[in-house]
């Protein structure tokens, strides 16, 4: 049986997501149109939007359908033409190559923003900025003071977006804060295709891409119907995940490796972190060895943000962090609700046998 | 034994197969594959491709990685690619342009087998618990009393031992080339019985980072302001005509020196010290002796004191010299040919023969006589 540890990229599909979007294809109706097929499919819609309004703590008019994580960052970052942004030196790729002219904030050693760079970027600025954290990183875990961000930017009357698709179903709720949040459906476990910009009310948010007014005029185009269903579905479930085990599971999993390789390096480790997160960097062993043998014993694991060619990057949030030398060694086992205590088991074994395996052969050589 | 000379059963054998894309490297994994070795493709991210094309911007992948990961996923093996771009781009890119300023004519492909693939590579594959490196080689190889011997490839025009003069005993002893004793034929009837994607993809001609031919303007990109114009001069030393830049030149050179003659000219050596460019008559590029660096020896023990008698290819695509070849001090070795050879360009290799066996080989270097003219 394989390990699948990779759940930050995606998770696997819930049960009622999968039941969700089977549904919603059989429905075949246009949302947009007025007959009869159409309004079950806007029933449908309705009911996802209320499931994922929930999620957030907003209302169901604040729920911006997109097709993922990538185009809801992009519309929360594009909709406000040239106004000075201010980003994270740890976002997501969808952030962070959206604009050129974006300032970047930067992070302390332990991952978390640094608050006072913030509030001196912030400061004797006249016009309105917005600025972009995401809640919790996607590959070192750690949370991100969003409640200090968000109080920051108000005191200077700058606009706060959050990409909270690692954070949402993990933690409240100060992600909920911001006046725009981005959410990704197959994060959560509903499938590939989803995603949605919360737009909170005092907002008003042009659309980067002309068309029809679906979704209040702010992103046109037919809705994914069955990817959103699944996205509604699957908020709707995992507003009530347990994540005791997977917690506990993981501080093992840590535990495990870092006996096996007492001079790897947590990154992350002092800092509050998403449950499900292990982002570890063996000083020996390049991240792309890594995940190779890692894959080769069956396990799921990644490094970086891929690029789509496959080719495994550095971490630009390992330099970020100031772990230049770690950057190429990092890699990220990440849990999800579908994962089992075996399999966290079974990962740190394969971790020892790399380990000492590699420790082996360079001995010999 | 196994059919890659491992004491092992294939499917207990973990082979790493470097993959370019290519039709040879693809069938070497449908081959492995099919006798039941645990396979794995690697290919390797050289360069940035888009930008090597020109067009920044578009995926840094080109279509020969998603080639290698498509043959991979027919054949249920895994894939993946590693970036290498920092590295070749130290190792290979830069001495290419470095030894075209220095008045050479070099071999990037070699560099890359040396520095990139069976160094780098090679240790990853270690790493990943590998018996064997697998490519698509046109060379052969076999286990001898005191360890492997590197053969040519067994089809006269495709034999590509000349590329790998330089790999070591050591990374002799983990490659594996199932090609060798194929003809270019047999591959691709066996791509065509695999039902590759490549089975009909043409060989690649070019260097790979150099997609159009123009090398001087990769240079001129890797190395800005450093292409000189200097003046172009016959044995004597009189000018004759001015030039762009000594890298638009290789010695033995005959069309677009852009002089007319009574007889026909040919680039004797280049001075990139004073930026001039010797052409004479033919005879000027006759030589019976040069002298080579770096030399590899992959014969048995060192290469004799006494020296060794053997044959020599001094480009890859022409035939072999008889020669007799003295070591140096310092990895260098004195070549004396037995009958003169034209246009021995400084920056190819001087590859060692007996009979079908690879001894080694070196870089050619630009003569002392060369070097104390240009300084003088």
């Amino acid at each position: 049986m394989n390990v699948y540890l990779d759940h930050n990229a995606t998770t696997h599909a819930r049960a009622c997501a999968r039941e969700a979007a089977l549904k919603a294809i059989d429905l075949s109706g246009n949302a947009s149109s007025v007959h009869d097929a159409g309004r079950r499919a806007k029933a449908v819609l309705d009911r996802a939007r209320a499931q994922v309004a929930n999620l957030a703590d907003v209302g169901s008019r604040e729920v911006v359908f997109t097709s993922g994580g990538t185009e809801a960052n992009n519309l929360a970052l594009k909709a406000f033409g040239a106004m000075p942004l201010l980003v994270s030196a740890i976002e997501h790729p969808s952030v962070l190559n959206v604009r050129k002219d974006a300032t970047i904030i930067p992070v302390g050693p332990d991952g978390c923003l640094n608050l006072d760079a913030l509030e001196q970027l912030l400061t004797g600025n006249e016009v309105p900025m917005l600025v972009s954290v995401m809640a919790a990183n996607n590959e070192t875990g750690v949370i991100q003071p969003i409640e200090d961000v968000v109080s920051l930017a108000r005191k200077h009357g700058a606009m706060v977006h959050s990409d909270a698709v690692q954070a949402a179903g993990k933690i409240g709720s100060a992600w909920q804060q911001a006046d725009l949040v981005t959410l990704s459906g197959h994060k959560l476990g509903g499938i590939q295709g989803a995603g949605a910009l919360i737009v909170r009310k005092h907002i008003s948010l042009k659309a980067v891409m002309g068309g029809g007014g679906q979704e209040l005029g702010m992103r046109p185009g037919t809705e994914a119907l069955p990817a959103i269903a699944a996205f509604g579905a699957a908020a709707n479930e995992a507003v009530n995940d347990d994540l005791a085990g997977v917690a506990s599971w993981r501080d093992a999993l840590e535990h495990e490796m870092l006996a096996a390789a007492p001079d790897a390096v947590v990154l992350g480790r002092e800092s509050e972190r998403l449950a499900n997160t292990l982002c570890i960097a063996h000083p020996r062993i390049d991240a792309e060895t890594m995940v190779m043998s890692f894959d080769l014993a069956g396990v799921a694991v990644s490094a970086g943000s891929a690029c789509s060619s496959g080719k495994m990057a550095a971490s630009h949030v390992a330099v970020a962090m100031g772990h230049d030398g770690l950057a190429r060694n990092a890699v990220r086992l990440s849990l999800g609700w579908s994962t089992t205590q075996e399999d966290c088991l079974r990962a740190a074994a394969v971790w020892k046998d790399i380990v000492t395996g590699f420790e082996e052969r360079h001995r010999a050589a | 034994m196994n059919s890659l000379g491992i004491n092992k059963a294939p499917a207990d054998t973990r082979v790493v197969v470097a993959m370019s894309g290519g039709v040879d490297s693809s069938v070497v994994a449908a081959l492995l594959k099919e006798q039941g070795y645990e396979t794995i493709g690697i290919t390797l991210q050289l360069y940035d491709h888009g930008q090597a094309v020109g067009r920044p911007g578009t995926c840094c992948a080109g279509a020969d990685i998603q080639d290698a990961r498509q043959v991979c996923t027919s054949l249920d093996m895994p894939h993946y690619v590693l970036d290498y771009e920092s590295r070749f781009r130290e190792a290979v890119m830069d001495d290419f342009a470095d030894s075209y300023l220095a008045g050479e004519t070099p071999i990037p492909c070699v560099r890359c087998n040396q520095k990139v693939k069976f160094a780098d590579l090679l240790q990853t594959a270690r790493d990943l618990g590998a018996d064997a490196l697998a490519t698509g080689h046109y060379v052969r190889r076999t286990d001898a009393d005191g360890g492997a011997q590197l053969l040519r490839g067994a089809e006269e025009g495709r034999d590509q031992s000349y590329f790998l003069f330089a790999t070591t005993p050591d990374q002799l002893d983990l490659l594996r080339f199932p090609l060798g004793a194929m003809t270019k034929n047999e591959v691709r009837d066996h791509a065509r019985r695999f039902d590759l994607v490549v089975s009909d993809k043409p060989d690649s001609q070019d260097i790979c980072f150099v997609p159009n031919g123009r090398y001087a303007d990769v240079v001129a990109k890797l190395r800005p302001g450093a292409i000189e114009p200097g003046e172009i001069v016959d044995l004597e030393g009189k000018v004759l005509a001015r030039h762009d830049g000594v890298i638009n030149f290789t010695v033995g050179q005959r069309r677009g020196i852009g002089i007319a003659a009574a007889e026909p000219l040919f680039v004797v050596r280049l001075e990139p010290e004073t930026h001039r460019v010797v052409v004479g008559p033919r005879e000027a590029l006759m030589k019976t002796t040069l002298t080579m660096r770096e030399v590899n020896w992959l014969g048995a023990d060192a290469m004799p004191a006494e020296g060794v008698a053997c044959e020599v290819k001094l480009r890859s695509a022409q035939p072999p010299h008889a020669a007799h070849v003295h070591p140096l001090d310092d990895g260098r070795a004195v070549v004396e040919l037995v009958a003169p050879a034209e246009a021995v360009a400084p920056g190819q290799a001087c590859v060692m023969y007996v009979g079908d066996r690879v001894l080694g080989g070196g870089w050619i270097e630009r003569s002392v006589q060369e070097t104390n003219r240009s300084a003088a």
